[in-house]
């Protein structure tokens, strides 16, 4: 048994996920026993109907919230709460607005007593990685969606994580920022080898981006179909391949929705 | 270009005022030239004559800043606690409820027994004034903080000290700020309110105006009027201009 975890960045053992609403008292099933098996090094897509639970599997595996049943291990070791090698970037940046861009990235190596001068090399390695150097002093509310979304990937790259959570993190941009950032995600994927599991409820995206492509029905979110996509990077969204997969999970994506 | 015609009705105001005043149909009101000789005397001659108007300024600026200064050192700390723990404000919020709504001026008496007469018994009723705008405002800033904030700061490894210090004090320094400026306002008018009841050592600007009146001064008396506005106004401009370099990230 314990030679089965050791290889796995991440293991999802029967997880389950019930919120009881504070003033009805009502329970709303989100997860049903979700089982998933990571690799370490791959980028996985989780698709699924919207408001399906997605954005709340990713934060069991954050640790921001806790399962009701079923355990999240990460690299064979339960999850209790949030931690620095499992870092997060949410849809909504959460950027500390107070903070120039270099202090945004620098932020979690400040908390750690790194030295200001190292600190400062590091965070602006890292603004380089994601292309906004030159725009160390600028304050979050100064940047476009894009950019705020680049300083948030570099502020949780910046900590070193072993796996790299994404929550729709491209949602709120315009279609060709989108593309764009796609590219620049599958880049630092490539260039740090981090493990990447990505929410998204585009499937352009998640063909664009997933090598593994994990369908999960509507709520509560049980996984329906696991997709893989072997096409090399960068991926062009107008080749047969990606086009037949696309409409291979839109398929799977319809008849969940539709199914009542 | 810019705004020049912003000053155009309180010039008109003004006007008025020294015409009406000027013709007598304001009783013993003083028109604003009379009330600027006015000041002109408060500084040269004092009132009483030898108490000069810097004498009271510095009186008044020495109570109003000793009471928030307190005030402060007090209110912020207890607000982020308050917002921060839910614990703490259940524990302190129904003895706030029930103080807050009590006039600072009612304690004078009070605070007199306690502090006897001088600078600790006005201090402690500017103190009174300038304590709830800084405390509630400081709680609603820290609650007011974007929780994802919260949670951005505890994946990337902050515990609840780092995120108390890192993410809920900077988050919720403009709305501290907001409280200060309210609470200095609510401080000088309180100040210069407890004054007119008196004071011992002679100097105060309220004491200043009460003394114009029992001498019929009404000239000395809106002289003194206008310091007051003036000063209340600096003070708040000074603190706008701290809030600008302080929170230039807004």
């Amino acid at each position: 048994m314990a030679m089965k975890t050791t290889g796995r960045a991440l293991s999802l053992r029967g997880l389950s996920k019930t919120f009881i609403e504070k003033k009805t008292g009502r329970e709303l099933e989100v997860l049903d026993s979700i089982n998933l098996e990571i690799e370490p090094g791959s980028l996985t897509c989780l698709v699924g109907p919207s408001g399906c639970g997605k954005t709340t599997l990713l934060r069991l595996i954050g640790g921001l919230e806790m399962p009701t049943a079923g355990e999240v291990l990460f690299e064979g070791v339960p999850v209790t709460g949030p931690g620095p090698e499992r870092g997060v970037v949410f849809q909504e940046y959460a950027l500390f607005p107070w903070r120039t861009v270099l202090k945004n990235v620098s932020f979690g190596l400040d908390i750690v007593g790194m030295p200001g001068g190292e600190a400062r090399r590091k965070a602006e390695g890292y603004l380089q990685t994601v292309g906004l150097t030159g725009h160390e002093d600028l304050y979050p509310r100064e940047l476009s969606g894009g950019m705020k979304q680049r300083v948030a990937i570099a502020r949780t790259l910046a900590v070193e994580p072993r796996i790299l959570l994404m929550d729709e993190p491209f949602a709120s941009l315009d279609a060709q920022t989108r593309n764009g950032m796609q590219e620049f995600l599958v880049e630092v994927w490539q260039r740090t080898g981090t493990t990447v599991v990505f929410v998204t409820h585009s499937v352009d995206e998640a063909v664009f981006l997933g090598g593994d492509i994990i369908g999960l029905s509507k709520r509560p979110a049980r996984v329906v179909d696991t997709f893989t996509n072997s096409m090399k990077y960068p991926r062009g969204r107008t080749e047969p391949e990606f086009i037949a997969l696309r409409a291979l999970i839109l398929e799977y994506l319809t008849r969940e929705m539709s199914d009542t | 270009m810019s705004r020049w015609w912003k000053i155009v009705p309180p010039l008109v105001a003004l006007a008025l005022w020294e015409l009406l005043a000027g013709l007598g149909w304001l009783g013993k009101t003083p028109t604003p030239v009379q009330a600027v000789r006015g000041i002109y005397e408060l500084i040269a001659t004092g009132l009483p004559p030898g108490y000069h108007l810097q004498g009271h300024l510095l009186a008044s600026l020495a109570r109003v800043f000793t009471g928030f200064a307190v005030a402060f050192v007090i209110a912020v700390p207890l607000g982020i606690a308050m917002g921060a723990w839910p614990l703490a404000s259940v524990i302190v919020d129904p003895l706030v409820e029930a103080i807050r709504p009590i006039p600072p001026l009612a304690w004078a008496p009070l605070a007199l027994i306690w502090f006897g007469l001088g600078l600790a018994s006005s201090a402690f009723i500017v103190f009174l004034g300038a304590f709830f705008p800084i405390l509630l405002n400081t709680v609603s800033g820290v609650k007011s903080v974007d929780p994802h904030l919260v949670e951005a700061a505890r994946t990337l490894g902050a515990r609840k000290r780092t995120i108390l210090a890192r993410v809920l004090v900077p988050g919720s320094m403009p709305s501290i700020i907001t409280g200060m400026r309210i609470g200095m306002g609510i401080a000088w008018m309180t100040l210069i309110a407890a004054e007119l009841i008196g004071v011992k050592n002679g100097y105060g600007l309220g004491y200043m105006i009460m003394t114009a009146r029992d001498l019929a001064r009404y000239d000395l008396l809106v002289a003194g009027m206008v310091v007051i506005g003036v000063v209340g106004f600096l003070i708040d401009w000074l603190i706008r201009l701290g809030e600008k370099r302080l929170l230039r990230w807004r």
